[in-house]
């Protein structure tokens, strides 16, 4: 079956151009806002929206996205109202891929399979659950396959050529290489190591290979998304929605406006690259 | 619940590390292909007659095991029941019973070629063993401890300054356990290539919980002979506290298969079950963190709760996936004491033996106090005395004199 995400990749491939992802927290500062922001996103030149499900122990994640979980589950989100927020959000947008991503635990106590159902009917296409490696892939990426959305798995520089197509076997979608060993808003991409990954696991499948953790600048996303399917940013984003807010941590009038004007000028990085070559 | 018997109670994990629905590896992929390295590892040096060898010399000479199995003459008098026997882990190096499973880790990280290890650390004992055994064997020490442990546990934070360790404080989320727990996997995580993290319970993804587990079982097999050699039988019960359940683990384990051994687990109760604590089996449910599936305490979102002990080594909301399992098949019975309960038997264990234990085993003692008196006269109780009192000695003298709660 065709996804909404497949649909985005091979628009996006006909044009010969890579995908801007960006990455946000649901409910950060306060749910209303987070649907205001996240309506905005595709209008300023979001190709695939990835929501992060807060969770209160987010072991891979640094410091910023670590504080936009705590600010949202403070502002009382819960996984019900991140679904209920892309639901709004597909109220007006039924084109843009909207992938959840997060920890296992929130979805474990919510069932897994009345997840499935109501993530799907929300309008979500694709997971990304950081701590359920292959070996886990009865938890949920079976069933979210057989649901209809796609499970969209990492693979990071730890994972070498023998270990690959264990990684790729049931991932769909998108491959999510993370460009560093370590966690989210730390180092910076290395584009010529980034380069070599990406071909290398080119040679694996023919799923579009987007490139996430360390892109900061329109520059490093120009770089990036030259040499993948798709170039994500997620800290930057974080972050320049934190600076907008009041000393309290509350949204301003600046809030969602600081979001937008980031994602297009980074957008335009992104749009300012040839995609790299099949 | 409706739970088949095992054959065996020893036989777990299964081959992708499940106690039942328990453990498992729930981590980033970054960190797969090490956890597999490390299973490997482990397998090999098991074995591997040389690695027992070596091993052994260390448990010995530096160490200083066997840890005697103590008859508390007077505790037993007082209490008027079961015959009370301490296992005295306190006596080891560096004064608790995670030396044990640290000298196993640390003899991997050099099979491994490992040069730099972290840890987490909640009453700073872990953190302690960990930084003397890098001492000991020349290797870079970085020990993670939320920073309200740092506060209370200042004695522990000293010696592993001393030891030459890194002790970097925790600010993240409660600023206890599990959020050191959690800067250990970032660390891991960007440090991977280098790095062997040095789990210090039987918790974490797998091999950890049963790697752990076979390195404290030590405690259990020794429990066994000592106990055939001063009363001829096997005892008739053990009690142990649990923070992620290591030296409860190590003491039980060998007597898992032997149904006259009834055995009790200690949880934190804080304040009381229904006020904060730290007791996952009789206030949580399973779930998903750190690696494994196991007894968590959360809130209906499965967002995680804050853990409240007394004591910093129990304070965690998870307990390890083997004792969520011996909790669900019946064979382990999990009780709590409160805060109140332990500092009552930290006083009476210290006034009446001359033993001034730490106030994680002061759990394990506050339940004998309870279960000792209702057992007859020749009924056998092996407590695990897992460590001793001196890093709590400001923060109990602190609170007896009235000066904080
Ligand atoms: C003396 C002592 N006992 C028990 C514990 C709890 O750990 P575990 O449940 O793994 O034995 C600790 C942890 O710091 C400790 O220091």
């Amino acid at each position: 079956m065709t996804t909404r995400i497949d649909t985005r990749f091979a628009e996006l491939a006909k044009q010969g151009r890579s995908a801007f992802v960006t990455f946000l927290m649901a409910g950060d500062p306060d749910p209303a806002t987070s649907l205001e922001i996240i309506k905005a996103l595709p209008k300023s030149g979001a190709d695939v929206i990835e929501i992060g499900m807060p969770f209160t122990d987010p072991m891979a994640d640094g410091p910023s996205i670590q504080a936009a979980g705590l600010r949202a589950l403070k502002a009382g989100m819960t996984l019900k109202k991140t679904l209920e927020l892309v639901r709004g959000f597909r109220k007006d947008d039924n084109a843009t891929p909207i992938v959840l991503m997060g920890y296992y635990n929130p979805i474990y106590i919510y069932g897994v399979d009345k997840f499935l159902v109501d993530a799907k009917s929300a309008g979500v296409d694709g997971l990304i659950i950081v701590d359920l490696p292959p070996e886990e892939d009865d938890e949920l990426c079976l069933p979210a396959m057989k649901a209809g959305l796609n499970f969209i798995r990492l693979a990071t520089p730890t994972t070498d050529d023998k270990r690959l197509p264990a990684v790729l076997a049931n991932t769909s979608g998108f491959v999510y290489y993370v460009s560093i060993t370590g966690i989210t808003g730390a180092a910076t991409a290395d584009s010529s190591a980034v380069s070599e990954a990406v071909a290398r696991i080119k040679r694996h499948t023919k799923l579009p290979v987007c490139v996430g953790f360390g892109i900061r600048t329109p520059e490093t996303a120009r770089d990036i998304a030259s040499h993948a399917n798709g170039a994500v940013v997620g800290t930057a984003l974080v972050d320049a929605l934190k600076n907008s807010l009041d000393v309290e941590g509350r949204a301003t009038g600046k809030t969602v406006n600081a979001v937008a004007e980031l994602t297009a000028a980074l957008a335009q990085g992104v749009k300012g690259a040839q995609q790299a070559a099949e | 619940m409706n739970i088949a018997k095992p054959n065996s109670y020893r036989s777990g994990p299964d081959d992708r590390g499940h106690f039942g629905i328990f453990g498992g590896r729930f981590v980033a992929e970054t960190l797969m292909p090490l956890i597999l390295d490390l299973e490997k590892a482990y397998t090999e040096a098991k074995a591997d007659p040389a690695f027992q060898t070596e091993m052994n010399g260390y448990l010995k000479n530096y160490v200083g095991r066997p840890s005697p199995l103590y008859f508390a003459e007077r505790l037993t008098e007082h209490l008027g029941g079961a015959r009370i026997y301490l296992k005295r882990e306190e006596l080891n190096h560096t004064g608790s019973h995670k030396v044990n499973n640290v000298l196993g880790q640390i003899m991997l990280a050099r099979r491994m070629g490992k040069k730099r290890i972290i840890a987490e650390t909640g009453a700073g004992q872990h953190g302690v063993a960990t930084a003397t055994l890098c001492a000991r064997f020349g290797l870079e020490c970085i020990v993670y401890m939320g920073a309200v442990d740092v506060e209370r546990q200042q004695p522990n934070v000293i010696r592993m300054e001393m030891l030459g360790a890194t002790v970097m404080p925790v600010q993240s989320g409660t600023r206890t356990l599990k959020d050191a727990m959690n800067e250990a996997l970032r660390d891991w995580v960007t440090n991977v290539h280098n790095t062997f993290y040095c789990i210090g319970t039987v918790a974490g993804p797998h091999p950890y919980p049963t790697l752990v587990r076979d390195f404290q079982s030590i405690i259990g097999n020794e429990t066994k002979a000592q106990m055939q050699e001063v009363e001829g039988r096997l005892p008739d019960s053990l009690v142990a506290c649990i923070g992620g359940g290591s030296n409860a683990m190590g003491l039980f384990h060998p007597f898992l298969d032997d149904p006259s051994v009834e055995i009790f687990g200690v949880e934190a109760a804080g304040h009381g079950l229904t006020q904060l604590h730290a007791a996952s089996i009789a206030g949580g449910r399973p779930g998903v963190l750190h690696g494994n599936r196991t007894y968590l305490l959360m809130d209906a979102d499965g967002q995680i709760q804050d853990a409240h002990s007394i004591s910093a080594g129990l304070d965690y909301p998870g307990i390890g996936p083997e004792h969520s399992w011996l909790h669900e098949v019946g064979r382990v019975n999990y009780l709590s004491a409160t805060d109140d309960e332990a500092l009552a038997a930290f006083q009476l264990l210290s006034k009446l033996e001359g033993i001034i234990p730490a106030l994680e085993p002061a759990h394990a003692i506050a339940k004998v106090m309870e279960l000792a008196p209702k057992r007859p006269r020749d009924h056998l109780m092996v407590v695990n005395l897992s460590g001793r009192g001196d890093k709590d000695v400001p923060q109990v003298g602190d609170i007896l004199r009235g000066k904080s709660k």
